[in-house]
This record gives C-alpha cells, structure tokens and sequence, in this order.
C-alpha cells in the first residue's frame, strides 16, 4: 500500500478521507473533531505521554492515543464514547494529583489547556489525600519564568529545544514522580527563539517574565501586527490592555513565521515604555533643549529646512531607518524630492556604494523555499542571530541533508552541521575569488586565487544541489568591499546555477528600495551624506551614535550641520548632540503602515495603540512638514491613501536581484594590521530593541568590548579582563578584552551599536590595540 | 343566586368595611418605627454594605491579584494593576473601586477565593469630593483592618451555607 494512498475512516460516525499513515489527531482537527491533547503539537515530534487523547477504535480492545495512531482504510473511531470518556477523565484525573491548585495566582489562568480540559474531564473534588509533590524553581535567565510545580511532564518544551531551537538546553531527569525538567546544569535558556516554549506549555510552568502577574488573558485584546526588525516581517499578536501593549504572541503563518516568533520580536515591546520615550516635540534654544508644542516644533522644522536649503535643494540630505514603514519611506523621499534634493538613504551601515545594485534585492525565493535547499553558501551573515526565523528555515533544511557553509570572519555558534570557512574580512574575499575560480569564474582578482580543497568541495556542493541559493548577509552589507563581494556572489551563483539571494538587514529594507527612498541622479548615498557636511539633515528614526556604520564620522559630520531635524520616537544622547528639532513619532504597534518582507511581500498592518503622548505617527508628521513647506501633493489623511499613491508609483516593480556589476574593484580593505570586525549583536539592532529591558539582560545581548583569540591576544600581551584602547582612525574607545576563540587571527570583534563602541570609527576597519 | 349575594355585599360596602377594619387594627397597634440615626435595625451577616480589604493574621494582605473581582464585576467598577512584589510574590500595585459605578451585589466577595475582598456591614457614608469615591487600596485595607473582627465573624457565620 502505497502512502498516497487515500482511506477511508468513521470518526463518531461521520465518514473522513485521509492519507494512510496520517496520525489520527490530525485528521480530526482537519475535520474540526476536537479531541483533547497536552503532548501532542502539530510541529513537534510524537511523545505519546500525556495519554489524554485516547480513543476508543472498534475491534481494538484499548483506548489508543489519537496523536500516536496513523488512520488505516475502514477504521472507525469513537472519540466520545463511554470507553473513551473514561480513559479520558482517568488521565485527567492522574494529570491532577500532582497539579498544584494555584490558578488564582498563575499566569496561565483563564488561557490554559489544563484548565480547559479539567473543566471538561475533570472532577469537582480529588479523591487523592497524599502529600503533593513539590518542585523547586529554577532561574533559566531573563526572559522565562518557570514554576516546575505545575508541570504535567508533556515534554513539549524540551522536544522545542532539540528539534526546534536545536539546542538541547531543557531535559527531563528523574521519571515517574520524580520527574523533573530543567536546565542539566545551572544555565540559562539562551536560544535566540527560546520564548516560544511559553506559548507551547500547556500549564503555567513556563510563562514569560517580563509579563509576570501583569494581566490576564482575558483583559486583552489583540490586534494584528507585523513584527518590526528583522526582514522576516513575522505576523504577530498584539495583546492590548487600556492602551498598552501587554505582550506580543506570534500569529500563525506558514508562509512566513510558521507559529513561532524570535524573542526579539516578542520581547522588543518593553521598550515603547522606557524611560526615555520622547512625548513632547523638543526644540534646542541657545544649547538647551526646551519642550514645546507641535506648532512651534514645526514651523522651527519648515524654517530650519528652507533656510539651511538656501538656492539649492542639494544642500539637504535625508538618513532613514531601515524600520520606517514604506509609508513612511515613500513621503519622506517625496519631500526631499519636493525640496529639490536627491540627497535619501537607509542603507545606514552599508559603506561601499561602488557596485551597481540590483533594483530591488531580496531573498532571491520565497521564504518557505528555504527549508527545500539542499545546498546554501552564506557570506558574511550570522543567520541565527540576524533573522531567527530564516536560520531555523535554513537549520530545517540541514537537517534534511542540505549543506550549509559560511564564509564568514567569525566562527558561528550554529544549531546544525555545516561548514564554516572563518577568515578575516580581507581573507573572506581571497576565499569567495578561490570558491569563484573553482567554478570556473575568471578575471580580477580572481585569476590570482588560491584555490584549497575546501573551495572546490563549496563549489562543488553548489554545482551539484538541485536547489542551491548563495545568500549575502549583515556582515557582508558592512563590508568595506561589499561592492567585490557582491560581484563574487554574483558569479559564484552564475556559474554554480544556484539563485543569489540577499538577507536584507532590517524590517523594511526593502520596501524602503520600493518606496524610492534612495539618493537619484547624483544624489549622494549614506556614506557620502555622513562624510560630507550637508547644511541640512532630515533623520527618521535614526541614531547616529549606533546606527550609522561609521558612528564617529556620522556625528562628526552631523554636528557641523547647519540645521538638523529629527524625528524620533526616543530621546537619545547621539540624536540631542547634534539635532536643532526631535519631532516625537510614534513607534511599532502605535502607526498604521506596511513593511515589506524579505520575500517581496507587502505587509500592512494597523495601530494597536496610540501614539504615546503627544508623539504623532510620522506619515502625518510628514504630511503637515510638506504642508508648511507649501509642496504639491501632500494632501493624504490617511496611511491608507498613502500607500495606494506609493503602489501607483511602485508601479509592477518586482523584486530583482540581476545586476552587472563585476569584480573589477579595487580591494580597500587590506587587511595588514588588526582588522576590526563590527558586527550588530541581535539586540542592538535598532533604538525599540536597545530599550527593551529584558533582553538586554540575556546571555545575547553582549556588553561592549574587545575580543581576540588567545593566539592573538598572548601576541599583544594582553589577558582576558584586561582594559584596552582601541584605536580606529583618529577616534578611540576603551574597552575590556574578551578572549573569544570563534574571532580568526587578525582580527578583534568589537560589536557595533553599543554603548562604548558608539565613539569607534567604521564597522570592518584597521585598528590597533594598545593596553591602557 | 350569585348575583343577589354580590347585590347585597355592593349594598353594604362589605369590601370597603374589611379594607377599613384592616387599617383600624394598624392604627391602634404598637409602632416599630426605627429611630434612625438614634436606633438601627438589626443587620443580616449576608449584608452588603461598603467594601474592605482583609489580612491574613500576620499581617500579609490577602489579595493575590487573581483579578476575578475585576472579571466578575457586572458593573465595571473594580480597577486593577499589578506586578511581582520584591519577595516575588503576587500582589496588586492598585486596587480601586469606583463606588460611584459599584451596585452592592457582592460578586467580587462571591468570586474571591482568598476571601480578600469583601463588603462590611457599613452602609452610612458619604463623600464631599468625587475622587473620594475611589476606594484605593489603602482606604479599602484600613476598611478591613477595622472591622476584621466583625468580618472574620460573618464569614465564619456564612461558610456553611457556601
């Protein structure tokens, strides 16, 4: 019998066809049939050992479990039969001896599974008189709050670990009674999708902290939404209470999240409440910073614009976030452009503008389509930190058997086999040209590489792959010679057959491209914007102390500015230095806009809350801005409208990936002394997650500081723990020295986007260390 | 034969006489008129006059913040907040009743399992500002600190018939 084969089976009467070998459970949810579960999920393996979904099945003497028996032609089951029932209520009443009656004061009171189905099978009153058992709890870091107490030993949390976040961080010790869960050893739970085990545990064992005793669940109530930093877009709940976002839950979507989010999606709303949350339009009077009214703020705005603008629009420029929605992008290129400047960029932590871009890049295929690659190269990205989602796309399809490789300068903490060609940044492209030349790739520096078996067995995984895709990540946009990588990107997919693929860094990236946002016929890119002192600066939810990729020259060259403006959602020390206006907007989940994901999609989304204070959502700050200024075609009182207009002139433009450019670059990068490698740790990725309290606190979100292997660090003299002043260009920081052996010889990570590394100079540059 | 009894009781106004031998009696029985404010009527254990907050004998408030009052509040009055305490326990950061929305029909007493919430035997009480309508959570624990007894002592009364 072949498994395609269809059957049919009775399930309480009612007549249900289904593939044979389907599990049993999923056929009647197919079917709306609701049988109760506490072990089975539908993206986990099968435990069969909560029991509570025994069925009666006719001509089998026992109730079977419904999560662990495959359908087979004839059957017929009887989900609510006496002999059912029992078995059912005897589970529950096993599942409850032990479950303390602490609802009242549980997190998970009013949406758990338990409760539920107690009130379902339960009984009113437990005939059990022995002592209860009582479970220690443990501390599994910042983010989860555990009271083991309460677990019914489901196992769902420790087969997410091994099977989802691939790390085996919770387990079960002990059995029968004495069973427990927790982490082997004192540790914390640090996977970068770790939250999601709040959302699969039946109980309230494991429950998330930051939401500790805050609400409950049905005080909320949710909204839709779009998850705001990485380019996934994940969908997301919003859980509201009077005008607050309480928590955020993933929303099921195949295409895109499937049902998990990245903590960093879950966690980031902390920071829409922290301290420094901008209210009141602020407006600089003889060095002092002065709260005042919209009006007053934006006239200052309109005049500081006209007047730093003079003759000539192209003495503005305008820096966005990579996070402003496409709404967003599209009014404030349409004001530049109004303005008479070409001068628009996002693309903050890119440095090497000389490659011809593709039009609009993306990930090359759908989201989804990663999990079928049987091969994948990535340059310079640390997936599973960057876009959690797509490295667990991408770690599902390793475990199918795809090979993984990276070239990378740092060794990656990676949750499945692949291979890792770790080299400094100057290395990577001597790596990228030979796996280029192995592949038949020729000119430039290319013909004078040195090709090693590792190159040829990359190439030759690539080659050979049905389904191979090369993708270029946050580290590689960061790279003083991103202009070459792209070219060896580019033929190494040529000439491999696979589909070039970009990671775009944050929410909007994309859309950002799609919405015009990008400097026009000779406007000047962000690095030329942040090296040559315009007299006027318009900044869209950007700080230039962290988001820029040289934060040094970024202030320097901000501060000579005649006039900046901002708009911010947050007050900032970097942003105060150098802006004459903050403009207070609001921040995710309080404006309505659309962001469009790495895959192509348009995303839209609505408010969930409004906008805190007197903070405005920025298509209206703009809006009014293009108003004042006397521009044509600033009459939208909607986001809605907005984004019909942006679609008009977004036209059928579809994401590409095709370009020219080649290789033939010169490398600037040479990479003699100590090469700097500036990566954006996950949690300092944009100004809503460097505010959210509780990640801050993981294991992930690393401190600012200076890390060497032990080679390196024995050749300089120094110790782990000691202080160091880094040198980059003319700026310097003083910094702890870490010994890290995942950073290759030549090379010192010292993260971006940090405090204390906010003073250093470019992401990937020369530096040298010397022991303060 | 119906029609002539019916002529002769509307003849004599028999109804009328009843009806008037009724309140003779009432007029020269003894009165029970309550002496309000200088005399009070006796009051059931069930009453439910203004609420209160109880503590447990160590002085721990009661309350857990469970938030079924506030569910269970058929007239929206109960606001609640709450967060972990130092100690990590439970507890609520605030706890106000509107008075001015509450109707007195004792859910959130029903609905509490730690018996925190409760509603005393007062019912004489007046405010001269709107915001002292808003029993806070100090004002309700004063409540309950000062008629614990009295409490304690109802519900003792009433527990066998919950």
């Amino acid at each position: 019998m072949s498994d395609d084969q269809m059957v049919t089976i009775q399930v309480d009467g009612r007549e249900l066809k289904a593939k044979a070998g389907t599990l049993l459970i999923e056929v009647t949810d197919a079917a709306g049939i609701n049988i109760p579960r506490f072990c089975y999920h539908k993206k986990l393996s099968i435990a069969a050992n909560c029991r509570m979904c025994l069925v009666e099945v006719a001509k089998v003497p026992k109730p079977l479990p419904a999560c662990a028996t495959p359908v087979n032609e004839g059957m017929q089951v009887y989900t609510r039969s006496p002999l059912a029932l029992a078995a059912q209520k005897g589970t529950m009443e096993f599942l409850l001896i032990n479950h303390p009656l602490d609802c009242p004061i549980c997190d998970q009171g009013g949406e758990c599974e338990l409760q539920d189905i107690a009130l379902g099978y339960g009984n009113d009153a437990s005939r059990f008189v022995e002592g209860k058992r009582v479970v220690p709890d443990r501390d599994i870091g910042p983010l989860i709050a555990t009271d083991f107490t309460r677990c019914i030993h489901c196992t769902r949390c420790v087969r997410f670990g091994a099977e989802i976040a691939g790390i085996r961080e919770l387990g079960a010790t002990g059995r029968g009674e004495h069973m427990e869960i927790g982490t082997y050893i004192e540790k914390s739970v640090d996977s970068e999708l770790s939250g999601n085990i709040i959302d699969i545990c039946p109980v309230g064992s494991l429950t998330s902290k930051p939401f500790l005793y805050s609400a409950r669940a049905w005080e909320l109530v949710q909204r839709k939404s779009i998850a705001p930093h990485d380019s996934v877009g994940s969908s997301l709940n919003l859980h509201v209470r009077r005008n607050q976002v309480m928590r955020v839950h993933p929303r099921d979507n195949e295409a895109v999240n499937e049902c998990w989010i990245s903590d960093r999606d879950r966690f980031s709303y902390e920071g829409l409440y922290s301290a420094d949350r901008l209210t009141r339009p602020l407006v600089k009077k003889s060095g002092n910073w002065v709260e005042t009214d919209w009006q007053e703020a934006l006239e200052a705005v309109a005049q500081g614009l006209k007047r730093a603008r003079g003759t000539s629009g192209n003495r503005l420029g305008a820096l966005l976030s990579p996070g402003a929605t496409l709404e967003e992008f599209y009014l404030a290129q349409k004001l530049m452009r109004g303005l008479g400047s070409e001068n628009i960029d996002f693309r903050l932590r890119q440095s090497d503008f000389r490659a011809e871009e593709p039009a609009y890049p993306w990930l090359g295929q759908t989201i989804a389509q990663l999990d079928e690659l049987n091969a994948a190269l990535l340059i310079g990205s640390n997936i599973r930190k960057e876009q959690p989602i797509l490295g667990h796309r991408l770690r599902k399809a390793a475990l199918t058997g795809a090979q993984i490789s990276f070239i990378n300068p740092l060794e990656l903490e990676l949750n499945y086999h692949a291979t890792q060609l770790v080299n400094s940044p100057a290395g990577m492209i001597s790596d990228l040209a030979a796996v280029a030349k192995a592949l038949g790739g020729y000119g430039g520096l290319i013909d004078s590489a040195e090709v090693s078996d590792v190159h040829h067995r990359l190439a030759e995984q690539l080659r050979t792959a049905e389904r191979a895709t090369v993708l270029l990540g946050n580290i590689a946009v960061a790279h003083p010679d991103y202009a070459l990588i792209q070219g060896l990107a580019r033929i190494i997919a040529g000439n491999s057959g696979s589909l070039l693929g970009y990671l775009p860094e944050a929410a909007n990236s994309v859309g950002g491209r799609l919405a015009g946002a990008l400097p026009g016929n000779d406007g000047s890119n962000a690095q030329e914007m942040l090296s040559n002192p315009h007299k006027g600066y318009l900044l869209m939810g950007v700080e230039p102390g962290f988001d820029c990729w040289n934060p040094a020259r970024a202030m320097e060259t901000l501060g000579q500015a005649e006039f900046v403006a901002a708009l911010s959602a947050f007050r900032s020390q970097s942003l105060e230095q150098v802006a004459d206006v903050i403009l207070p907007i609001a921040a995710f989940a309080e404006t309505s806009g659309t962001y469009v994901n790495a895959q192509g999609e348009w995303q839209s989304f609505s408010g969930a809350v409004a906008p805190a204070g007197e903070s405005r959502p920025a298509w209206k700050v703009l809006r009014v801005l293009g108003n004042l200024l006397d521009l044509p075609g600033f009459d939208q009182v909607s986001s809605e409208e907005i984004l019909a207009e942006a679609r008009q002139v977004a036209g059928d433009r579809k994401p590409d990936n095709s370009a020219d450019g080649g290789v033939a670059y010169e490398r600037l990068l040479a990479g003699v002394g100590l090469t700097r490698i500036g990566d954006v740790p996950i949690y300092a990725l944009d100004p809503l997650v460097r505010r959210a309290a509780s990640l801050q606190k993981t294991r992930d979100a690393i401190e600012a500081s200076s890390r060497i292997n032990a080679r390196e660090a024995a050749m300089a003299g120094l110790a782990d723990g000691d202080k160091v002043v880094v040198k980059q260009d003319k700026n310097s920081a003083k910094l702890r020295v870490v010994i890290d052996p995942t950073v290759p010889d030549g090379c010192v990570r010292i993260p971006a986007g940090l405090v204390g590394t906010d003073t250093l100079g470019g992401q990937i540059g020369d530096v040298t260390l010397e022991k303060a | 034969m119906n029609v002539l009894r019916d002529y002769i009781k509307s003849l004599f106004l028999l109804e009328l006489m009843r009806g008037l031998a009724l309140t003779g009696r009432y007029l020269f029985k003894k009165k029970f008129t309550v002496q309000y404010p200088e005399e009070k009527a006796p009051i059931s254990p069930r009453f439910r006059g203004l609420h209160a907050q109880r503590r447990y004998a160590s002085g721990e408030e009661r309350c857990i913040a469970c938030k079924l009052c506030e569910a269970t509040c058929p007239a929206l009055a109960i606001t609640i907040e709450a967060e972990p305490r130092a100690d990590g326990s439970r507890r609520t950061t605030r706890y106000d009743i509107d008075l001015f929305k509450c109707i007195f029909c004792g859910y959130c007493q029903e609905s509490c399992p730690v018996d925190a919430i409760v509603e005393t035997r007062l019912y004489e009480y007046h405010f001269e500002n709107r915001e002292d309508a808003i029993m806070t959570k100090e004002k309700l624990l004063a409540m309950g600190d000062k008629f614990e007894q009295q409490l304690a002592a109802d519900i003792a009364a009433q527990s066998q018939y919950r």
